[in-house]
């Protein structure tokens, strides 16, 4: 075959590879050398990384390499890294108290800064991604609270819950008046005409604000105060502000009372740890609303 | 053919490839004839360059720069600026963990960045200047490349001799004593190369510290790591590379052509003196006759000197430098020779066509295109340092809350949440007071930031540094407020009653 091949291209003197195409000739111009070795080095790079990394794929697992490498264990490595960096802080954080958190700026700092990663993976899907909260979700930046705003409280509910599966969490119900038939329909509308007169909006016309003032006090005034201003020993909301948790119109407010109304808060302290509880407690209490 | 590395060369035919020179000349006897024009090899192997020695007023010139540039770049690092107890004390320092650039008196922190812009505008501006005025002075004079390939020519030189006596050398078989001198040359361009990338280190962190840590094993592995990518970079470009980068790597003559104009000066052989060439014998001769004689003796002095190996008398030539090394070589011949000298010298071809026409030469520094490139100078450096003396050393920044946007408070006030980071650029701690400007009545709360037993409410900020705070804002106003307020948060100096303000919103139902 070489020798067929002989032919010198005039004007650049390589010889030409034999093939043409319409006049047009292949020189035949070889690979540079340096380019050939380090193309033969690359082959030699993928068999020595066969043999030290995991590689090939077998039928339930994968070939191991010498280096007993493994992207899980670098993972958990640079894990245990990031542990041991926060350790100090994360120490601090389990023995202070929350109080002592609070008042600490550099501790108090750091604790806001876990909070807030902590608040946004387990509390924001229900209190928003602010704390802004939501229909039947308490927002957590305003200076109304359920349970109690001061330090001990925050913890305490974020630890125990509401109406949760544990036994130190909140308790205290809303009844239905109207399914169960304690109430009439008519005592219903009167009563919430009356619970919106509380904070200053305006009740239905015709409306008997005697009979739902004596309506409330026979059956509400016992959790929500002679005077409607609640009661945080049941969650019961101060209906005498200006934030309703379901909304102030009167039809919800009469769906409420006719069915009754009941949010779960879930207990945390089986599933987050001490500090980190105490850490959410610090970033709830310093969204705005927290009380001293 | 590996070792024919084929590139595109100048306005030159390429030498063919001798071993293969008969085979073409074969090829071409049976296409017959020469091919067309238009088929002119586009490929040239590397010739050698072996550039003399050379004396004169330009080279001097380029000594000097490369000494005070040189100089610059190795021993800046350890030169001390103190700054007091909050800041490091390196006159130029590149802080990247603490995200400062410290240049002398200035400090430089991350937003403004647009000092670098400022800089690179600049930059670009001188050299198009400097190339209107007289051409590729940058790439003769102050180009790295040209700096650091001539300081390992002067090495090449010290180990393999001058021109001659290297090239004999090389075209000897070679002796034990070739290969001492050449391994000697590698080792001092190694070092050279090393001590290159080991300052450039030092502009990153405390020089004098650093260089403790490199010695002993201490320093990071990215120090390393830098000095042997640019110990590599600078052995190859400077000592192997040399004229190839010039001519193939480099952007810039490309750019520079399309920039020049007749008037800018470049080196010049004038061939209205040179030309015709003859002996200086013969030249007495003719002139003795009253015949035409040219000074230029063929004497090839130029091309010699030359460190891209570029035959100036050609003309204009992409491989050129501008560097003036051949004037300095003719001006030395012509002096022997008693004629007058720059023979080559910084001029135009205009200058030549009107010397030939016996006018005067006609220098014209004062263009459209030197005043504009004066003038964006002026003005992109007046900009800078009007914007460097006038710089605040406080600044505040404001993120309002996203969600929720507004709270309503148990007793109907609205109340809106804000993220605020204060800086200050002083390298001593101080103490700011913070107001809102657009709202009637409002109350701010520093949240975990309780007032002073005086009552006032100050926000402490370290030394050159930044704080981060939470702000709520509630308006107490009897009207309710609008459904988007413009207000002006403003950071008050406590002490000096300097001022910065930010602009943002208050929302409401």
């Amino acid at each position: 075959m070489a020798e067929e091949h002989k032919e010198i291209d005039a004007l650049t003197g390589t010889p030409t590879t034999g093939h043409e195409w319409d006049g047009i000739h292949e020189l035949n111009t070889p690979l540079p050398r340096w380019w050939l070795w380090l193309f033969y080095l690359t082959i030699v790079w993928a068999i020595a990384y066969w043999v030290v990394y995991p590689a090939w794929p077998l039928i339930t697992n994968s070939t191991q390499g010498v280096f007993g490498w493994h992207s899980r264990a670098a993972v958990e490595t640079d894990l245990e890294q990031l542990k041991a960096q926060r350790g100090p802080m994360m120490a601090k954080l389990a023995s202070a108290s929350v109080a002592d958190i609070a008042g600490d700026p550099q501790l108090s700092d750091f604790a806001r800064a876990v909070g807030r990663v902590a608040f946004a993976d387990n509390c924001a899907p229900c209190h928003g991604s602010g704390g802004g909260g939501g229909r039947g979700y308490p927002n957590l930046n305003d200076d109304d609270w359920l349970w109690g705003g001061k330090l001990s409280d925050i913890q305490n509910t974020v630890t125990h819950g509401a109406r949760s599966t544990d036994e130190k969490g909140h308790m205290g119900n809303m009844p239905a008046f109207g399914r169960d038939g304690i109430l009439k329909p008519n005592e219903i509308s009167a009563v919430a005409d009356y619970v919106r007169s509380l904070s200053g909006l305006s009740a239905e016309p015709g409306t008997d604000l005697a009979l739902g003032k004596k309506v409330f006090a026979d059956n509400c005034a016992a959790c929500h105060g002679p005077e409607g201003k609640g009661n945080r020993e049941v969650g019961a909301p101060n209906l005498t502000d200006k934030i309703w948790l379901y909304g102030p119109d009167k039809q919800t407010i009469m769906q409420g009372i006719q069915n009754g109304r009941g949010g779960v808060m879930p207990a945390w302290g089986g599933r987050l740890n001490e500090p980190t509880i105490k850490a959410l407690t610090v970033y709830v209490w310093t969204l705005g609303g927290g009380e001293k | 053919m590996t070792e024919q590395v084929r590139s595109m060369t100048l306005d030159r035919p390429a030498p063919e490839a001798p071993a293969l020179s008969h085979l073409v000349e074969q090829a071409k006897a049976q296409a017959g004839g020469p091919p067309p024009e238009d088929d002119i090899p586009l490929y040239a192997a590397r010739r050698k360059i072996y550039p003399q020695s050379v004396h004169g007023f330009f080279r001097r010139i380029k000594w000097a720069v490369l000494a005070v540039t040189l100089g610059i770049y190795y021993f800046l690092p350890f030169v001390r600026w103190d700054r007091g107890p909050f800041a490091p004390n390196q006159a130029v320092l590149v802080d990247f963990p603490n995200r400062r650039f410290y240049f002398f008196f200035i400090e430089i922190w991350p937003q403004e960045i647009y000092y670098l812009t400022g800089l690179l505008i600049l930059a670009a501006m001188a050299l198009f200047l400097m190339n209107a005025l007289a051409g590729r002075i940058w790439c003769g004079y102050l180009c790295p490349q040209t700096v650091w390939t001539d300081l390992f020519f002067m090495i090449e030189r010290f180990f393999e001799g001058d021109r001659r006596e290297h090239m004999r050398r090389d075209g000897q078989k070679w002796t034990l004593e070739t290969y001492a001198r050449k391994g000697a040359k590698h080792f001092t361009w190694l070092m050279v190369a090393w001590w290159t990338g080991g300052a450039w280190v030092l502009y990153f962190a405390d020089a004098p510290t650093l260089v403790k840590d490199l010695a002993t094993f201490q320093a990071p592995f990215v120090a390393y790591a830098w000095i042997g990518i640019l110990t590599f970079t600078t052995y190859t470009l400077a000592g192997h590379m040399r004229e190839q980068v010039c001519l193939y790597m480099c952007p810039w003559p490309r750019i520079q052509a399309a920039l020049t104009d007749e008037y800018a000066l470049n080196v010049t052989y004038r061939y209205d003196r040179g030309e015709p060439r003859c002996s200086a014998k013969k030249a007495e001769q003719l002139r003795a006759h009253g015949q035409p004689a040219g000074d230029c003796v063929d004497c090839l002095q130029c091309v010699h000197v030359c460190p891209t190996g570029v035959d100036i008398r050609e003309g204009a030539n992409l491989g050129c430098i501008q560097c003036g090394l051949c004037i300095d070589a003719c001006d030395m011949v012509m002096t022997k020779l008693g004629r007058p000298t720059r023979l080559i010298a910084y001029d135009t071809d205009v200058n030549i066509k009107r010397r030939q026409e016996g006018l005067a030469p006609f220098y014209k520094l004062v263009r459209t295109r030197t005043v504009l490139y004066a003038a964006i100078i002026a003005i992109a450096g007046g900009i800078m340092l009007f914007t460097l003396a006038t710089r605040e050393s406080e600044g505040i920044s404001v993120i309002h809350d996203r969600n929720p946007m507004y709270v309503r408070l148990s007793d109907g006030a609205v109340r809106n949440g804000y993220t605020i980071r204060i800086v200050n650029k002083r390298l001593k701690k101080r103490e700011f007071i913070i107001g809102i400007d657009g709202l009637p009545a409002t109350l701010i709360d520093f949240v975990g930031m309780p007032p002073r037993a005086d009552g006032r409410q100050l926000v402490e900020v370290g030394p050159d540094q930044t704080r981060e705070l939470r702000v709520t804002v509630t308006d107490y106003s009897t009207k309710p407020p609008a459904p988007s307020t413009r207000i002006v948060f403003k950071l008050i100096d406590g002490e000096t009653g300097e001022t910065a303000e930010m602009r943002d919103h208050f929302f409401a139902p």
